[in-house]
Parts: structure tokens; C-alpha cells; sequence
């Protein structure tokens, strides 16, 4: 055995040896690297499901992984389980279907969809109420849909089939989820309770009635005409995010195991920070403090501070309020150096990927620095003078990367930051 | 070195009534569940007792944003907090992280119903459904429905500025809740978490979801032990949620300390014959010896099989204990099953009543926890 690594903290470090990735973009890291670089837009006319009468019918779907039609569940195991593969097979740790470590998942909740209660309803003679559903059900000839509509039924599937030891975790904080899965695998390494976990953020949940209740809440992009120019993250003219499909997975291992049996260092998950916000349900509190909290958290668990980040990726939801209150956060972390410090936002790409948006955004975060070169933030044509920051606008730049700070703040008061480094020997 | 987690809050709601002192008086003494028949028939299930809602959640803008499984659950987290002595401590309260067990919101059963029976014979089903949607759904239902809601309501009505955590996954994320806590506390990553969970049994989206299953009970009440004629759950309302604190915080600050929860364990593997039993008996020998004298709490479902393995493992386990079936007090509450007994535990613990408890649970279709409490 070698000495043992330790972080500033006397803490096991984190390392990550996989990383698998799923979006509009296209299956895996090399093609989704190449839209994102050449600043293409994965968001696209819905034709998943009608849209007549829908105020937005555009997003960011996933069409290319079923023929026919799929419950939001199915799709979210899917690219749960493509995101796995890829972060699996490159961290080359433990046996096909025996993962040695611990899962962590990000899932969107899940609840019956109009198309299999239709298909109760069809069996019912007059009033298609509950009561009639139940007496439909209590012929148990649909047994099928119980377990696609549990809560837990997509980690429970995904566990099988990696092998994942202990009990999986299906965790929610909104649109922060893909980072607490993260967080969550990293607090369980730290703890020495287990020396492996495969993290994932997944979201495949775009139907009718998902949109529709973002779109009552006025959420939405209603810029349907371009729909690729519908995400303007930070600029002056952005109305509201476009809802995205993907998911991203990495392999988060014990440094000292890692280095042991000879692995490839990816990158280091060097801290997380988190603080709630008990302002409103969806609107973040006005001077920005859980947000500066959570981030300043993030880099005190990193041992860093401000002046070792060399860039940000942002929340940058294209929101009104969003995109303000995170460049006056950052601002308030970063101070003056904030004008110079390159950050950019994913979603203008990919859309908002929900629940799985903060495991894309850090597998993207770790190919930044690996691949030395930023991803643009496209639809900068208007800036917005209130919000002054490099937002590498349009065109991807080379930079040399070392350290991302990656932000995920969600409704219900949720955020979440990531300390994301290179590897110790890294140029 | 793992530090000792010590309970100094807790907060219950259920059929039974509300507070510590209800739910140990039924605990310590069988008394007869609160049990509907009627409403839901042919499932029974344990209604809530109504909540002076006030009491908890002052503002009624907040307890109209809610649906009734997150004020039942903002509820239940007040009482703990209360019970902890923390509800006017802002300090603390920054420092407090939140661990949620959920499921999601009610659907609007008459908006459902309506729109299912006219998309029958609708001609263009997709565009109806979509009009039907953006005319009849409450814009404000989307958040009383979203999982992760019930903490960050607790966070708006309690004044909870730390982080939350929200874990979904029928009863094991009850489960995983309690043992996440348990273990971050115990390896210094925090010093205070409010962990719990609530469930509104009184919901037929929720009976449906468990009937396409065959998992329910459709028979008059049975104890959960003795329900071979008819297996299946019979759910009821229930909230818990529960201080964990460090032995060392609580002890500085003069709070008294219900129960040390000394183990928390889960597990899961595909079921087969006897794989519940051999889980839970894995689990129960992790916590090394336990006295015979324990109280053992049981968060079974009622289901057939897995409910049968479950005793065996009790028995197994503490030959000699007092078992009782928390379904036969409150009903079986899904992701607050397991925080629940937990919580009846404590408080039995509380009383003086038992030195040592241990408490199981086998979902209905996936995942085994069990937990440890210790007089502390």
C-alpha cells in the first residue's frame, strides 16, 4: 500500500474515473463534446405529443433511443442506464453487473400518465372517476404499471442491473438533484462507508402535462420561432428555460483506491456546498445569500478560495430572475475579478435538464478541463448591461482550465455548488 | 471514531392524534386502532385526526400552497422542532440540515376524472388533453405536488435556512433517510438534521397506484401479523420527523435526549423466498448483541410473505421482546413508515418504559431497513 491522500481536511479525496453523458446533443462524451464546443442547440419542435394550444412547443427531447411511445420513466431508466455504461466502462472498475460501490440517483418524480390511465379508462362503463380506475385495478391485469410509477422503481432497476451494493438512493432537490446525487457520493466515500459510488442524474420527463405545469408558472420560454435561439441565457431579451432530457453519470472512487489498481484521474470532486432558502417556493431570496452561502461553502470544503476558480458553470437557466440573481451572486463571491472570469451556461445548448442538469453540467465541467476549452453560451446577441460577466459568448475559447465552480439552485430553496479540480498531476 | 446520534425531537401526527404522549399511551397499551371503513371502501384505511393547523403553519397563504400530505408533514416537523426546544433558536436553525422521505402530490381527482372520460370519445385526444390542462390544473398544484416541496415548505413556515435533502422510493426511502442522517452525524459531516417523512393515506390516486399491484388490503381491519385471509397493506396518515442530534451538541446545550440511536442499517436484493428474512436477520446481527428484553417495533406492510419473514426475523433476533406492528397503531404510512416507528420507539424509550429497541421494516415490494435505539 502507498500513503495515504487526504484532502485539507484530513479528508479521503474523491476522485473521478468515469464519466458517461446523455442529451439532446447525442449518446456520449465525444459526440455531445463536439455540438457543445461547435455551439449547436439540441432544443428542437416538440413532436413527441401534440402542442396545439401550448403557449411552448419546443424542447430539448431525447427522440432517438425508443420507436414507439415510452412512459417519462422508461426514457429516464434509459438514459440513466446509456450515461452508466459509458461512466462505468471508462472508470473500468469492478465486473459487468457487479459494481463495487454504492448508487446515488437523481430521478424526477414520477407519477401515472394520462396514457395508461386511458388505457383504465377504457375498461370503465360511464364515469371514468377514481372509483371506477380502482375497480379496474382490483382485476390485477395491469400489474405492470405499479411498479413503473413507483418512486423507486428506476435506481431499484438500475441497481440490479450495475450491481451497485447497499440500498440505492432516488433523491430529489429539485433542479439541484444531479448535484446532491454527487454530494451524496462523495459524503459516503468520506466517510469510508464505501470506496466507490456511481452517481447519475436523469431526467427523461417531457410529456404534455409536465410542460404544461411549468408553463402555468410562466417559467417557460414561449420563443418558440427560432427553437434553437430560444435560450439566451444572460442576455438581455431571455424569457424563461426550455425543457431539456438527459442524463449524466460518474464513477466517484477513493483516491488511494483509484491510484492502487492503476486508474485514469478524471478530475476531483474537491467540495460541495449547499444551503437552503426560506424566501418562496420558487423564487430565490433577493439578495442572493443562500446562493453566495452554498458557493462559498463549496470552495471552504475545497480548501480554495474565490481566486483559485478559473471558470463557472453557471446555473444560467435563461429565467429572468435566475441568470440576475446568479451573476449578482458570483459577483458578490468573486468580486471585481467576476468581469474577467469566464462563465457559461450549458443550457443555452441543452436546455434544462432538470433533475439530471447538475450531473450533465459537472461531466461537461470535467471535460472542460480535461479538453482545456469552454463551451460558448449561444443566443448572446443582446447583452443584458444590469449583468456584466464573460459569458464566452457564442464561440467556444480555449483556457487553461484547472478548478470549475458549478452551480445548481432549484424551486423549493434549493442550492447546491461543486468544487470540480484536475487531477493532482495534471499539467 | 463515530460519535453518538441522540434523538431530541419528536413529531408525530397520525389517526391517533398528535405529540409524543398520545402515540406512547397507544403504544403502551394496544389501544384499538382508529380505523375507516367507509370512505374508501372496500379499503380501509387510518384517517387523520384533524390538525389544529394554525398551531404549526400561522400563515394560511402557507397552508393554502400545501396539500395535505405537506402540511401533515410541515406539521410533524414543527412538533419536533418544538419538542427539540429549537423552534426560536435562528442559530440552530442555520445550522439544521433537513433529510425528507417523499412521494409526490395529490392529483385533483375531479379534474382527472373529468378529462379521462372526455378523452374517450374526444377526436383530437392530444390537443383536448392539452386544453383540459392548461384550463383546469391549478398553477400552484405543480409545487404542492413536487417531492422535494415538503422541505422546502418546512424550510418557508419553520425558518430553516440549512440545506435539504429530499428521498424518494416508497418506504426505503423512509429507511435511507434515517440512516443517512444517522451516519453523517455520526462521522461529523453535521451536527443536526431534522429527518422524517408524511403520508396521506386518504388519497385514491395513491390506493390505485398500490391496487394495480394487488398490493392492498380490501377486507376489514386485521392486525398486520394475522392478515393471511386477505394479505395486503392497509395504509394510514401519518407524519414523523425527528431531531438527530450529536451526544456532544445536545449535552452542551441542556436538551434532553429521548433514545440514542445507536444503529441504523438497510439493504436490498431482488426478493425471493426468504430473502426478506435473511436481509433483515444480516441487518439485526450487524447491531451486535441485543438484550432480549428489547421492544421490537415492526414497520410491516401486511403483505403476505414478506410480512411472515419479517417476524421470523424478529423472533430470531430478540426471542423474548414485546413486538408490536406499527400498521396496528397508525396504519401503514410508505415513506413515513419507517420514521414513524422510529419515532414510537424513541418515545417509548423516552418514558422509561423500555431500556433497548430495535425497530424493522420490509417494504411492500422492494428494500429492508432496520434500526437500533439504546437509552441514552
Amino acid at each position: 500500500m502507498g500513503a495515504s491522500h487526504r484532502d485539507s481536511q484530513g479528508r479521503p479525496i474523491v476522485a473521478v474515473t468515469g464519466l458517461g453523458i446523455v442529451t439532446s446533443l447525442g449518446q456520449g462524451k465525444d459526440a455531445n463534446w463536439e455540438a457543445l464546443t461547435a455551439g449547436r442547440s439540441g432544443i428542437h419542435r416538440i413532436e413527441r405529443f401534440p402542442t396545439e394550444g401550448l403557449r411552448t412547443t419546443i424542447a430539448a427531447t431525447v427522440d432517438f433511443l425508443f420507436d414507439g411511445s415510452f412512459a417519462a420513466p422508461e426514457l429516464s431508466e434509459k438514459l440513466a442506464t446509456l450515461a452508466a455504461e459509458e461512466a462505468v466502462a471508462q472508470s473500468g472498475l469492478g465486473e459487468a453487473g457487479d459494481f463495487p460501490g454504492e448508487l446515488f440517483m437523481a430521478v424526477p418524480p414520477v407519477e401515472m400518465e394520462w396514457p395508461q390511465k386511458q388505457e383504465l379508462a377504457q375498461a370503465v362503463d360511464g364515469d371514468a372517476d377514481y372509483d371506477a380506475l380502482l375497480r379496474i385495478a382490483a382485476r390485477h391485469k395491469h400489474q405492470a404499471m405499479h411498479e413503473l410509477f413507483l418512486f423507486g422503481g428506476v435506481a431499484e432497476h438500475i441497481s440490479e442491473k450495475f450491481g451497485t451494493k447497499g440500498s440505492p438512493i432516488s433523491l430529489s432537490t429539485a433542479c439541484s438533484s444531479g448535484a446532491t446525487a454527487i454530494q451524496m457520493g462523495v459524503e459516503a466515500i468520506r466517510r469510508g462507508e464505501t470506496e466507490a459510488a456511481l452517481c447519475i442524474g436523469t431526467d427523461g420527463s417531457v410529456h404534455a402535462e409536465a410542460l404544461i405545469r411549468f408553463s402555468l408558472l410562466s417559467a417557460l420560454s414561449t420563443q418558440n420561432d427560432p427553437p434553437e435561439g430560444a435560450a439566451k441565457p444572460f442576455s438581455k431579451n431571455r424569457d424563461g428555460f426550455v425543457m431539456g432530457e438527459g442524463a449524466g453519470a460518474l464513477v466517484l472512487e477513493d483516491y488511494d483506491h483509484a491510484l492502487a489498481r492503476g486508474a485514469t484521474i478524471l478530475g476531483i470532486v474537491a467540495g460541495c456546498g449547499e444551503r437552503g432558502d426560506g424566501f418562496h417556493r420558487t423564487r430565490s431570496s433577493p439578495d442572493g445569500k443562500p446562493a453566495i452561502l452554498a458557493m462559498q461553502d463549496a470552495l471552504a470544503d475545497a480548501g480554495l478560495t474565490p481566486d483559485d476558480v478559473d471558470y463557472i458553470n453557471a446555473h444560467g437557466t435563461s429565467t429572468p430572475e435566475n441568470d440576475k440573481m446568479e451573476a449578482m451572486s458570483c459577483s458578490a463571491v468573486f468580486g471585481e475579478r467576476m468581469a474577467s472570469l469566464p462563465i457559461s451556461s450549458n443550457k443555452s445548448m441543452l436546455g434544462h435538464t432538470l433533475t439530471a442538469a447538475g450531473a450533465v453540467e459537472a461531466v461537461i465541467s470535467l471535460m472542460t478541463i480535461a479538453n482545456g476549452r469552454i463551451p460558448p453560451t449561444i443566443n448572446y446577441n443582446t447583452p443584458d448591461p444590469a449583468i456584466a460577466l464573460d459569458v464566452i459568448p457564442n464561440e467556444a475559447r480555449d483556457a487553461k482550465v484547472r478548478t470549475v465552480l458549478s452551480n445548481s439552485f432549484g424551486f423549493g430553496g434549493q442550492n447546491t455548488c461543486l468544487v470540480l479540480t484536475a487531477g493532482p498531476n495534471a499539467a | 471514531m463515530a460519535r453518538d446520534v441522540v434523538i431530541t425531537g419528536i413529531g408525530l401526527a397520525s389517526s391517533l392524534g398528535e405529540g409524543i404522549e398520545a402515540h406512547a399511551h397507544a403504544l403502551a397499551s394496544n389501544a384499538a386502532p382508529v380505523v375507516d371503513t367507509q370512505s374508501f371502501a372496500p379499503y380501509p384505511l387510518h384517517p387523520l385526526k384533524p390538525l389544529e393547523l394554525d398551531k404549526q403553519i400561522p400563515k394560511k397563504s402557507d397552508q393554502r400552497q400545501m396539500e395535505p400530505w405537506q402540511r401533515l408533514g410541515v406539521y410533524a416537523a414543527g412538533l419536533a422542532l418544538d419538542d427539540a426546544g429549537l423552534k426560536e433558536d435562528a442559530e440552530a436553525k442555520s445550522q439544521l440540515q433537513v433529510i425528507v422521505a417523499a412521494g409526490g402530490g395529490e392529483r385533483d381527482h375531479a379534474v382527472d376524472a373529468a378529462i379521462l372520460t372526455g378523452l374517450r370519445n374526444a377526436n383530437q385526444p392530444g390537443a383536448f388533453l392539452n386544453e383540459r390542462l392548461m384550463g383546469d390544473l391549478r398553477p400552484t398544484l405543480f409545487l404542492a405536488q413536487l417531492s422535494n416541496l415538503l422541505a422546502g415548505n418546512i424550510g418557508i413556515v419553520h425558518g430553516i435556512t440549512g440545506a435539504s435533502r429530499t428521498l424518494m422510493g416508497e418506504e426505503q426511502a423512509g429507511v435511507d433517510a434515517i440512516r443517512t442522517a444517522q451516519a453523517r452525524i455520526a462521522a461529523g459531516q453535521a451536527e443536526i438534521i431534522l429527518v422524517g417523512g408524511a403520508y396521506n393515506a386518504e388519497r385514491r390516486d395513491m390506493l390505485l397506484l398500490f391496487e394495480l399491484g394487488g398490493f392492498l388490503r380490501s377486507a376489514d381491519f386485521a392486525p398486520v401479523f394475522a392478515r393471511s385471509d386477505a394479505p395486503g397493506m392497509i395504509t394510514g396518515s401519518a407524519g414523523a420527523f425527528l431531531v438527530l442530534e450529536s451526544a456532544e451538541r445536545a449535552a452542551a446545550r441542556g436538551a434532553k435526549a429521548h433514545a440514542r440511536l445507536s444503529h441504523v442499517g438497510a439493504h436490498r436484493s431482488r426478493r425471493q423466498p426468504g430473502s426478506v428474512a435473511k436481509a433483515l436477520d444480516e441487518l439485526l446481527a450487524g447491531f451486535g448483541p441485543l438484550g432480549s428484553d428489547a421492544l421490537a417495533i415492526s414497520a410491516a406492510t401486511g403483505c403476505a410473505e414478506i410480512t411472515d419473514e419479517e417476524a421470523a426475523a424478529i423472533a430470531k433476533a430478540v426471542p423474548g421482546a414485546r413486538r408490536v406492528a406499527t400498521g396496528d397503531l397508525v396504519g401503514h404510512s410508505v415513506e413515513a413508515a419507517f420514521p414513524v416507528s422510529v419515532a414510537l420507539a424513541a418515545a417509548a424509550l423516552s418514558t422509561g418504559a423500555v431500556k433497548e429497541a430495535i425497530v424493522t421494516g420490509a417494504a411492500h415490494w422492494r428494500g429492508e431497513g432496520a434500526a437500533r435505539l439504546v437509552k441514552a
